[in-house]
């Protein structure tokens, strides 16, 4: 190649297209593993082929019924494709399913599974279509900013679960449970999956860090008593107006009564 | 008394005047009053030795007051607090219980020595009539008449009518000096803080959010962009600005034609100020679609522009326009085209 | 030269004492008219005490927290040593509170102790409404009393709602939001006053301090009048009294203020203040730390008013939807405006109340002796419908509560609620109604035949008869001195003619008393003794008593 050649035609190499599509490719690719490791640094735990036969085996016999042969979903159960393993082992894990008799919503019941026969059921499912994954352990400590879960938990959840996690009312005879006593996972994963008609929290809205510092928040309103004595259940100024009235009033009248009264 | 009807008696002292009874049936064949009933003696008038024990008992009561007393004092100081909330409570405890048996000392004394040794007697004292005597409202209305009289007040007109006047006006400035209570209703409330290509961020960090970050089922609690770095009038903007961010199916949306571009591929976004009374709107149910206000069940229904379907309330909740930037963030494309909130008179 | 009045010298210092004060003050004098005044004995006539010592107790706690709380809305970081709000953004006035509860000794006590007053406090005054209402104490000469104390009644709940909304929480923080939509919902000048009191937009930085002067010095200020001439007046017209044996219109018996009262009341006192400190020791009231500071976007499921707000906030959630009207340009939001409207007449109607009855009777005498409820069996019934109204109302703003503890759907408690409302009342009239009047025939077969006792017996001829325990005089005097009232005919005027206001005075005086039980006459006593006390009973029962 003359210096001339070089100086009339286009002063790029054959390979600049080349090296420019690889340089993009690797760039945006390793950027997007980047970007998406962030928010899925709870990556699902690889699952055996033969947990996932079993757990196949676990699905037949107990959920099929609803929720069709290949979890397609049924007249009396939604598609479990790309609900993850943190929604079977929320709902199985919490009682709730399986789902017994019709109504607004699904309470939760006795656990009819072990531990490890969830986490096959949760194999399965997740096997089936990506989805939410079990949290990792280190998002689970209570050892979070309880201040900040605060929070978030007054702005996004209290609407439903009350200021501190004691429940409330939705329409139609449905409801949000009582959070006391409720473990850091299940509370992880019902955020991630949005069980029933709760929202789905996903990890871009409330990071794992986000979610973590409200578990923690919760973790301190369960082992912290209440600090001006018993708590009625924190149901605010109705249990506080029927406590006075009926212990109050009624226990001054009752003392109104002796007081009146004729002494023997 | 036998046989003589208490309604008419007039022996009673200072009744003279006889009032109309109106409906009221005077009945000549009354059962008579056999007077107050016989004292029943009590125990501790009978016996001494009653009478000690309840000395004593009203004196244990007095000491146990004494004792309660001390004992608050005490733990005021013997139950310090510090940074763990536990101290707090025992606090509140320890004094308070002390505080109780000092009140309570004293209070179950005091009746238990009125009702057990003071006499209870039943006493009958006479009432006197409400209404003055004749006397004495003669010589009322002679006093008013004499005011009247020494002042001419009835007399003269002219004095009379313009002191009504001079009364009647000069409360008035000291009504109007509350003028400034507070500023003249402008157009406040018909403006937020929306903009066109303001973004949709995140309450309460400011985080911006991409509407793929807006998955099926997820409800996002929103503030306009530079909201959460205010310093003045944070919350004023706030409780007109406050936004919630769901996304639907496409399908499931029932668009108006007019509306149709005001969603983002089944984004939508909705006035989080419920418009009954102001509380947030911010309860939301995933699968039936339904915003509930917890304030007073309010509920508007997400996918016929948040229509009022339960509750009190009137007006569907206001819809934000949204759409998405150059970056994949959501924005609004103007502010609301009505005001947010209850309702009012110049709406 | 001596005084020609000769003065004996006080010995002792209580002497002395009262000498001072006499030869000042006149004690002497206050001493003489009032001392051995007379006050009848009641636990029922112990409800309004309950509500005053409250006060007493509200003005004692309430000074204490005013050295501590600081009614200033500007923005500080916390740190304090409540964990989970340690560097969260608040108003000053959040954070005092919050020290209040956890850095000051005795500070958690003292909020507790006002709060659970003041719940209290509106508590008795309104059960002593009710009790004044059923036994007819409003009555002349207390007709001006009785709106005295519905004016303390609704003070209370104004000092109330303006001292819960002091700590700038997220709880009282929608309360205030709420009544600021209600406001701003008012015709004409609705936005204008929400100007005027927030000081420009909804939250502003001016509501909570104004607040504390209304709640410190405004309304305490009115309250202390109103009890002071409440009061006064109970003072004048001295305390009403129950029928029974001794006591009449003309009379009043019981025990005297010295030294009786003196012990029992000041006693009493002590046991309200006692009963109030024990639970406020041990339970929580309020936890402003659960609900965070006051922020428009959050709001926590169970969100109500203190309980005696709860009346209209449950008016507010039964009203039905899509109420608003827009007439000329102009929005009525009529789904505000009708229970607010509503419940000012329900309030107006209480007030009045003593003057409608008085219109109907036309009885212009003193009334001091007390009716038994059942002996006025349509103003019972009609206060029967008023609290059910009252309490339906109260119940339906803790529908979302209620939804969850029994597991019903919301929107079917609420609609429940809605028919109750409409229905109740008029239920509970007639059946009030009804059963005062059964217990007013229950009470003249007492009379007129004694006490069922249960014994049985066999008369020589093979009748079978309960014997009845007769009343001795006392007892049955009780039951038969009541107001007897007959309902009045249309009749024309001087100038011949029959006014609307007859007609209507006519009809009501038909709804009051055309069903009515009149007390039993010493006749029908006779008669009902004469037939009862035949030789074959009184032998029978006197036979029953020698073989017991």
């Amino acid at each position: 190649m003359s210096l001339r050649r070089r100086l009339n035609g286009s002063r790029r190499s054959p390979l600049a297209a080349t090296i420019v599509i690889a340089a993009g490719l690797l760039f945006s690719g390793g950027g997007f593993a980047v970007a998406t490791s962030v928010v899925e640094s709870n990556v699902a735990t690889a699952y055996t082929a033969d947990q996932i036969a079993e757990g196949k085996k676990l699905f037949l016999s107990n959920c099929a019924s609803c929720h069709g042969l290949n979890s397609e979903g049924t007249k009396a159960g939604p598609s479990l494709i790309g609900v993850g393993a943190a929604s079977v082992d929320f709902q199985v894990g919490s009682g709730r399913m399986p789902g017994q008799g019709s109504g607004p919503q699904l309470p939760k019941k006795t656990v009819q599974f072990t531990e490890a026969q969830i986490e096959l059921m949760a194999a399965y499912v997740a096997s089936l279509a990506p989805g939410p994954a079990i949290p990792d352990e280190k998002y689970l400590e209570a050892t979070g900013d309880a201040a900040h879960g605060g929070e978030l938990f007054r702005i996004n959840c209290a609407m439903c679960h009350n200021a501190v996690g004691a429940g409330g009312a939705l329409t139609e005879g449905k409801y949000a449970p009582v959070l006391k006593g409720v473990s850091a996972k299940h509370i992880y994963e019902a955020m991630v999956t949005g069980p029933q008609n709760m929202p789905v929290f996903n990890d871009s809205n409330l990071t794992p860090t986000d979610k973590q510092d409200i578990i923690t928040y919760l973790a301190y309103m369960d082992e912290n008593e209440s600090a001006g004595g018993y708590a009625l259940a924190s149901l605010g100024p109705v249990a506080e107006g029927l406590f006075i009235w009926i212990f109050g009033l009624g226990g001054i009248i009752a003392i109104t009564v002796w007081l009146a009264a004729k002494s023997n | 008394m036998a046989g003589k009807d208490l309604e008419r008696s007039k022996e009673a002292e200072g009744f003279e005047h006889e009032f109309e009874s109106g409906l009221a049936v005077i009945s000549q064949d009354k059962i008579s009053d056999p007077g107050l009933a016989p004292h029943r003696v009590r125990m501790t008038d009978k016996s001494p030795k009653h009478a000690k024990n309840a000395e004593r008992q009203v004196a244990v009561l007095f000491l146990l007051s004494v004792v309660g007393s001390f004992f608050a004092l005490w733990a005021y100081v013997a139950f310090p607090i510090t940074e763990d909330l536990s101290t707090v409570r025992a606090n509140n405890l320890w004094l308070g219980l002390g505080m109780t048996l000092s009140l309570l000392g004293i209070g179950i004394g005091a009746v238990h020595w009125a009702k057990t040794l003071m006499p209870d007697f039943e006493v009958s004292e006479a009432r006197h009539q409400t209404r003055g005597s004749e006397d004495v409202r003669a010589a009322a209305v002679e006093i008013v008449k004499l005011a009247d009289q020494e002042s001419g007040f009835s007399r003269r007109k002219l004095i009379r009518r313009t002191m009504y006047g001079a009364l009647a006006l000069f409360p008035l400035p000291a009504l109007i000096v509350f003028g400034d209570l507070g500023p003249v209703v402008g157009d406040s409330l018909r403006h937020t803080m929306w903009k066109k290509g303001t973004r949709l961020t995140k309450d309460p960090t400011g985080i911006p959010i991409k509407a793929s970050d807006v998955t099926l089922g997820s409800v996002f609690h929103v503030i306009p962009e530079g909201l959460a770095e205010m310093h003045e009038h944070k919350l004023e903007e706030k409780a007109k600005a406050a936004v919630l961010l769901v996304r639907l199916n496409q399908e499931d949306l029932k668009e108006d034609e007019s509306k149709k571009d005001w969603s983002y591929d089944g984004i939508v976004a909705y006035s989080k100020i419920c418009t009954h009374v102001g509380c947030p709107v911010a309860l939301y149910e995933q699968h039936t679609h339904h915003l509930l206000c917890p304030c007073h069940q309010s509920t508007f229904d997400v996918t016929e522009h948040c229509k009022v379907v339960f509750g009190p309330a009137s007006r569907p909740l206001p819809q934000l326009p949204i759409s998405v930037d150059a970056e994949g963030y959501l924005i609004a494309q103007s502010d609301f085209l009505e005001p947010v909130g209850p309702s009012f008179w110049e709406r | 030269m001596t005084t020609a009045v000769s003065e004996k010298k006080p010995e002792g210092a209580l002497a002395s004492t009262a000498n001072y004060l006499d030869e000042r003050l006149g004690v002497g004098g206050i001493l003489k008219n009032f001392g051995r005044k007379v006050f009848p004995d009641h636990w029922s006539f112990m409800l309004g005490e309950v509500a005053l010592y409250s006060f007493v107790i509200l003005l004692i706690s309430g000074t204490f927290l005013t050295f501590f709380y600081q009614p200033a809305m500007t923005e500080i970081i916390y740190d304090g040593s409540y964990v989970p709000l340690k560097g969260a953004q608040m108003s000053i006035a959040y954070a005092s509170s919050l020290d209040i509860s956890f850095e000051i000794r005795g500070g958690m006590l003292m909020r507790q102790v006002h709060h659970w007053s003041a719940l209290l406090f509106v508590a008795a005054a309104g059960l002593h409404m009710l009790r004044v209402f059923f036994t007819g104490a409003f009555r002349k000469p207390r007709e001006i009393n009785w709106v005295v104390g519905f004016m303390l009644f609704i003070l209370g709940m104004a000092a109330g709602f303006t001292g819960y909304s002091l700590p700038d929480d997220l709880l009282s923080g929608n309360g205030l939001r709420i009544i600021d939509g209600m406001i701003k919902g008012i015709p004409v000048i609705g936005t204008s006053i929400s100007s005027g009191l927030f000081g420009g937009e909804f939250p502003g930085t001016e509501i909570v301090a104004r607040l504390y002067g209304l709640h410190i010095l405004l309304v305490p200020a009115l309250i202390l009048i109103f009890i002071a001439i409440h009061l006064f007046m109970v003072v004048i017209h001295k305390h009403t009294h129950y029928s029974g044996p001794g006591r009449t219109d003309e009379n009043v018996v019981g025990y005297p203020l010295m030294p009786v009262y003196v012990a029992k009341a000041g006693g009493f006192f002590f046991i309200v203040f006692g009963v109030v400190m024990l639970i406020s020791a041990t339970f929580t009231i309020n936890p402003i730390w659960n609900y965070g500071p006051y922020d428009p976007s959050p709001v926590s499921a169970g969100t109500q008013p203190d309980w005696y707000i709860g009346w209209l906030d449950g008016a507010l959630r039964l009203a039905p939807s899509n109420l608003d009207i827009i007439l000329f340009g102009h929005t009525y939001p009529f789904g505000v405006l009708i229970p607010l409207v509503g419940s000012l007449v329900f309030l107006a109607l209480v007030a009045v109340y003593p003057f409608i009855e008085a219109w109907v009777t036309a009885d212009k005498r003193e009334h001091h002796v007390l009716d038994r409820p059942r002996n006025a069996p349509t103003r019972t019934a009609i206060g029967a419908a008023g609290v059910t109204f009252y309490g339906v109302l109260w119940a339906a703003a803790s529908t979302d509560l209620i939804a969850t503890f029994f597991q019903l759907s919301l929107n079917q408690v609420l609609v429940s609620m809605q028919v109750i409302l409409l229905v109740g009342p008029i239920f509970a009239y007639i059946v009030t109604k009804r059963t005062c009047l059964s217990l007013q025939r229950k009470d003249r077969e007492i009379v007129l035949h004694g006490r069922e006792t249960g014994r049985i017996v066999r008369l020589p001829h093979g009748e079978y008869i309960e014997v009845h325990e007769p009343l001795d005089k006392y007892e049955m005097y009780k039951l038969v001195d009541f107001k007897d009232y007959r309902p009045t005919i249309v009749r024309p005027n001087e100038k011949g003619k029959i006014t609307v206001g007859t007609r209507i005075r006519s009809a009501l005086s038909r709804i009051y008393f055309e069903d009515r039980i009149s007390p039993v006459s010493q006749t029908e006593l006779n008669q009902a003794q004469a037939h009862d006390h035949s030789p074959a009973v009184t032998a029978a029962g006197t036979q029953e008593q020698l073989t017991k």
